[in-house]
């Protein structure tokens, strides 16, 4: 199977192809993939070299001229080292781009934590408006590529695609909006994010419990998940790829009128310091379909024995 | 040289103007050190117009340098982009000119800025997007501060924008000997290591101005260093 990012390049040069409107704004890495669509569109295809700022910025002055920028490299490089540009040149200029990245929280382990970013949708999540697609396929990759290319029908559309090695087995039908129903339980919500799905799917085997696959994290899905819990209860679990924690605020808030308990789980805060592979990184931090089922039938397991009416907190 | 629906106003009138948001009638070199050079740009070399703010040929002139925007707010008025009722409001929760401009709130201006040196990468990202579209005519202007170019995010799109060739890129750079650390003549030399085409002028002198700003530099990127009074009186000598 070729991998998100393999997959990256030849969707994008059939838009260049199909839209005169799309450009893709590169700093050197990724570019072998784009040497074809630099040939057929020299104009719209800019490596700037290692600038990571100005990688923002052009995007920015191509998106102000009406164009639909891509701009790609790895995630810690897109997001974290160009932050204020993208908070400014794209967010406070009002207008739109489509950011995609690579190398995810660790798809490198060996280049170590300098190649690492699992902040990268927190600190997103601090901007307004962002859509963010977090695929857990490279079919379900080609999909929100497209989607978020051609979301720039109103000019001041944002998106970011967070492309990973890491992979589920089959893709999903996504719609770059909606979380979708793989498993319907009675005992608690598993909202498997991207990647996760087959962990997730491995570790709630025979737990009575409902699991939602999201791709689309921003906007957040909260319809999906209040629905999700009418028959499933309100204990929800998030599995993302990302920074542990980094939706608990947003399904927080999609059950703010009802009791609820929510368990965020990711990648982890303290460094590890650590090459070595992905699987013994996933590990580390819990991720694994073992280390799941047991954080996850925990937290189910010690749900607080509420009385069944509560002490008023306002006078009858 | 310019018509308006309602009357003309001049280089002399911009003082006055800018008295409607500072409330002074004398302004010091700080606040003015853009000012005729934003005039003799606005009033003799850009192609735009209150009337064509969506015109896909106008030319663009980026202020990056976006502190102490009197100067801009007063040519933006004085050549009925903006009406004169504004002014006063100036800085205040209701109008839409802050001290650093907005560009979704000023007509006319072509982005928002105040942190420094996000407008040289954006220019170079709008010559790159009027070229692929089939557009040679539309020239970009961006203008820096001489301490703005302490950023490095400029470096990056000075280095990028000569050897890109982008020949429709023009940055003017007021030096008003404001940044900390610098050599005499390290501004134009900066640029011209990267391949663009350089000239210094005195910032005050228009028509010195208006050449170096219609000079020609064919293949290649322009910057005019507009030299004017330092911002600071000079430290006395220690010998």
């Amino acid at each position: 199977m070729d991998t998100m990012r393999e997959r990256f390049a030849p969707v994008v040069t059939r838009l260049l192809d199909e839209d005169p409107r799309v450009a893709v704004v590169l700093a050197e890495i990724g570019r072998d993939g784009f040497a074809e669509a630099e040939r057929r569109h020299p104009d719209r295809v800019v490596n700037v070299g290692i600038r990571e700022q100005l990688l923002i910025g052009t995007g920015a002055g191509l998106a102000l001229t009406g164009m639909r920028p891509v701009m790609h490299t790895f995630a810690s490089f897109l997001v974290e080292r160009p932050f204020e540009q993208v908070k400014l040149d794209l967010g406070h200029q009002d207008v739109g781009a489509v950011l995609v990245s690579a190398a995810a929280s660790f798809d490198w382990p060996a280049g170590g934590y300098t190649h690492m970013a699992p902040g990268d949708v927190a600190l997103l999540d601090t901007l307004d408006g962002w859509t963010v697609h977090v695929p857990g396929h490279p079919d379900e990759a080609e999909a929100l590529l497209r989607h978020a290319v051609g979301a720039g029908k109103t000019k001041d559309d944002k998106v970011y695609v967070r492309l990973s090695v890491q992979s589920n087995e089959c893709a999903l039908a996504v719609d770059g909006q909606r979380f979708l129903t793989v498993r319907e339980g009675r005992r608690g919500v598993v909202v498997a994010v991207g990647p996760m799905l087959d962990a997730v799917l491995a570790a709630t085997e025979g737990l009575d419990v409902t699991v939602l696959y999201a791709t689309t994290m921003r906007p957040f899905d909260a319809g999906a998940l209040r629905r999700a819990t009418e028959a499933a209860g309100t204990d929800v679990v998030l599995v993302e790829p990302y920074l542990a924690g980094t939706s608990t605020a947003a399904a927080n808030d999609a059950l703010a009128d009802v009791p609820h308990r929510v368990l965020g789980l990711g990648v982890g805060r303290p460094k590890l310091r650590r090459y070595g592979q992905i699987e013994e990184h996933v590990t580390a931090h819990g991720l694994d379909a073992h280390s799941l089922r047991k954080s996850i039938a925990d937290f189910l397991d010690t749900r607080i024995n509420r009385p069944a009416v509560g002490p008023r907190l306002t006078p009858a | 040289m310019t018509t308006m629906t309602e009357r003309t106003y001049g280089f002399t009138d911009l003082p006055r103007l800018m008295a409607l948001m500072t409330g002074a009638e004398k302004h010091g070199p700080a606040a003015t050190s853009t000012l005729d050079a934003l005039w003799v740009l606005y009033d003799r070399v850009l192609r735009v117009g209150p009337e064509r703010l969506d015109d896909p040929e106008r030319d663009r002139f980026l202020l990056s340098k976006g502190h102490g925007p009197m100067a801009y707010y007063a040519v933006l008025a004085a050549k009925g982009f903006l009406p004169l009722e504004w002014l006063p409001g100036f800085g205040s929760y209701d109008s839409p000119l802050g001290h650093h401009p907005d560009r979704v709130l000023v007509p006319g201006a072509e982005i928002g800025s105040g942190s420094l040196g996000h407008g040289l990468p954006i220019a170079v990202g709008t010559a790159l997007g009027l070229r692929a579209q089939g557009r040679p005519d539309p020239a970009v202007w961006v203008l820096i501060g001489d301490a703005e170019l302490d950023e490095g995010s400029n470096h990056e799109a000075i280095a990028f924008a000569g050897p890109a060739g982008l020949d429709r890129l023009h940055t003017i750079v007021i030096d008003n000997s404001s940044a900390s650390h610098a050599r005499p003549g390290g501004i134009a030399a900066r640029f011209e290591a990267a391949g663009w085409s350089a000239d210094t002028v005195d910032g005050r002198d228009h028509e010195a101005l208006h050449a170096a700003f219609t000079a020609p530099h064919p293949g290649r990127p322009r910057v005019v260093v507009a030299r004017v009074e330092p911002k600071h009186a000079p430290a006395p000598s220690r010998t």
